[in-house]
């Protein structure tokens, strides 16, 4: 069985976003980028299943500008078996939107033939939480979407997700499509000598046009602010006089 | 123009908080209706009419529905999208689960976390863990988005919309249910309380995290937590507070023992009080904290339990 697991090349979740002073977007020049979080939990979690001997083959595709190609070398270094680029943007301002994206998918899935789809659960820039859910819809599969525990078995996946109240357990049948919660498993850090192997693992390019998507979006950026700032608070010495403040907010 | 509303049935009950604020967020949009799906689903058509500015419900009662997978009931939803230039929902993991499926069956975009409603094609949502409020204009003819409850008032009672019956779609049966984990509480729901408590990594234990919790019921407040303490067990997974957690806005949030990284900060920050509890002086809780106490919290937060 191959498994296609989508990654995203974002900012990298410990750097503060800026957002630019003409409005237009989020200021990603010279800024540290990396594997969306969510996205290594993917990749780790069909490694595992390879592992396990539960699949035959992992490719990973990421869709965006051509640095993402160092996006796809971190999943190869970390065992993935080979990767696909497709460019669809010259400029990293660029986001490309779900819809997009997941059009691009499902051509690559037909092309691949994948038994199991695992992505992240969102993007930790656009925050999302839609391209799983749609490309599932495109291709007619069923979705079983904030994993935190996958058993493929047979004919099905039985996932447990992460939904408001505590957890519920599903199964679904394959061909389908996963997406990874925070809690289904620690991705494992690549080892210098699998980064350089990583270097000579296949990667394919192709351009959206390639795959007859087109990219534009459908949701026109007005702007981008900054949210409204909070005033600065106050350092209370004691609890007593923290009780006497709540109080006077009238918040206790 | 009008607009579908997925309300949000859990077991057959609404939540009425959830579909409430939804319902005040979107009724500038257009007529409202109200779809209740489920296995049981009635009662909760019956309360969702009750709520004021809801002009109609549609109840669909049907074991397809039942905890709400997301094949058969996007399928639903798609069917019903006809006269509907809006469909919108509670942003929940129920509809985050469903609505992109919708959207993608329609084929137009799903705007997600809907902040702040400006016109009928105009909206606000946050991206970047917050730390940035995005305005787009969807070009699409029909809107799919899910509300961020957190940003509206809930819509009070007094409706009494007719309650109508809608056709069951066919049932795609790629995925059954077989159980659920609930994590059973006589507290305050997370999104819905007007006070939180939330515990950290610095509890250093479950047994500990019970302070958190005596604090919390003293306050009649909710129960949240940190990242860091769900991964360590202190704390179930429903109670993460933050980008990937639930994102709640109460009067009162009271961060003990939590850092403040950007990807909790995303989930509370737009509290009306925050206070925070912590030992290192320099956290970065405390630049966004109204109220801040540097201290021992094992020491601090029974100190406050017996003085409020």
């Amino acid at each position: 069985m191959k498994i296609l697991v989508p990654v995203k090349r974002v900012i990298d979740y410990n750097v503060k976003a800026r957002v630019r002073a003409d409005g237009s977007g989020v200021d990603l020049s010279n800024v540290k980028m990396s594997m969306n979080p969510f996205d290594e939990i993917a990749v780790e979690e069909a490694i595992r299943l390879k592992e396990r001997g539960a699949a035959s083959e992992v490719i990973v595709v990421s869709v965006g500008v051509r640095q993402a190609a160092e996006t796809l070398r971190t999943a190869l270094a970390m065992g993935a078996d080979r990767a696909i680029l497709v460019v669809a943007a010259d400029d990293v301002h660029q986001d490309i939107e779900p819809l997009a994206v997941a059009k691009i998918l499902k051509a690559v899935v037909d092309q691949e033939q994948p038994r199991l789809v695992i992505a992240g659960k969102q993007a930790i820039d656009n925050d999302m939480n839609a391209t799983g859910q749609m490309l599932a819809a495109l291709l007619g599969w069923g979705q079983a979407t904030f994993a935190s525990k996958l058993e493929v078995e047979g004919e099905v996946a039985r996932v447990t997700r992460e939904v408001d109240g505590g957890l519920q357990t599903i199964e679904v049948r394959l061909p389908a499509i996963v997406t990874a919660d925070l809690r289904l498993n620690e991705p494992r850090y690549a080892s210098l000598p699998n980064i350089m192997k990583a270097k000579k693992k296949p990667l394919e390019e192709k351009t959206a046009a390639d795959l007859g998507v087109d990219v534009s979006p459908r949701l026109e950026v007005v702007g981008v602010r900054e949210p409204e700032g909070r005033s600065a608070g106050i350092k209370v010495g004691s609890v007593d006089e923290l009780v006497t403040k709540l109080k006077e907010a009238g918040v206790i | 123009m009008a607009v579908l509303l997925l309300g949000e049935v859990t077991n057959g009950v609404l939540n009425r908080d959830a579909t409430a604020k939804a319902v005040k967020a979107v009724a500038p949009l257009g007529e409202v209706t109200v779809l209740c799906a489920g296995a049981s689903a009635r009662d909760a058509a019956a309360e969702a009419a009750s709520i004021a500015g809801v002009a109609k419900v549609l109840v669909a009662e049907d074991a397809r529905y039942g905890h709400r997978l997301a094949e058969p009931t996007a399928a639903l939803l798609a069917s019903l999208a006809g006269e509907y230039e809006h469909i919108a929902a509670p942003a929940t993991t129920d509809a985050k689960n469903v609505m992109p499926r919708v959207a993608a069956m329609l084929d137009v975009m799903v705007i997600p976390e809907v902040s702040k409603v400006i016109d009928a094609a105009t909206f606000e949502r946050p991206v970047y863990a917050g730390n940035a409020i995005q305005t787009v204009r969807s070009r699409d003819a029909r809107k799919v988005l899910t509300i961020r409850t957190a940003s509206f008032e809930a819509a009070g009672p007094g409706g009494s919309a007719p309650v109508a019956e809608a056709t069951p779609a066919a049932d795609p049966a790629l995925s059954q249910w077989l159980g659920d984990e609930v994590a059973a509480s006589d507290r305050p729901e997370l999104t819905s309380a007007r006070r939180v408590v939330s515990g950290g990594r610095a509890l250093g234990s479950k047994e500990q995290f019970a302070l958190i919790e005596a604090l919390a019921d003293k306050l009649g407040a909710a129960v949240g937590a940190s990242r860091a303490a769900v991964d360590s067990g202190y704390a179930p997974n429903d109670w993460q507070v933050g980008q990937t957690g639930k994102v709640v806005a109460p009067e009162l949030y009271v961060a003990v023992g939590i850092s403040g990284a950007i990807q909790h900060l995303a989930g509370m920050k737009d509290s009306k009080v925050i206070v925070a509890i912590n030992k290192d002086e320099e956290a970065p809780i405390f630049q966004i904290a109204d109220y801040g106490l540097v201290g021992d919290l094992f020491q601090l937060v029974p100190e406050m339990t017996g003085k409020v």
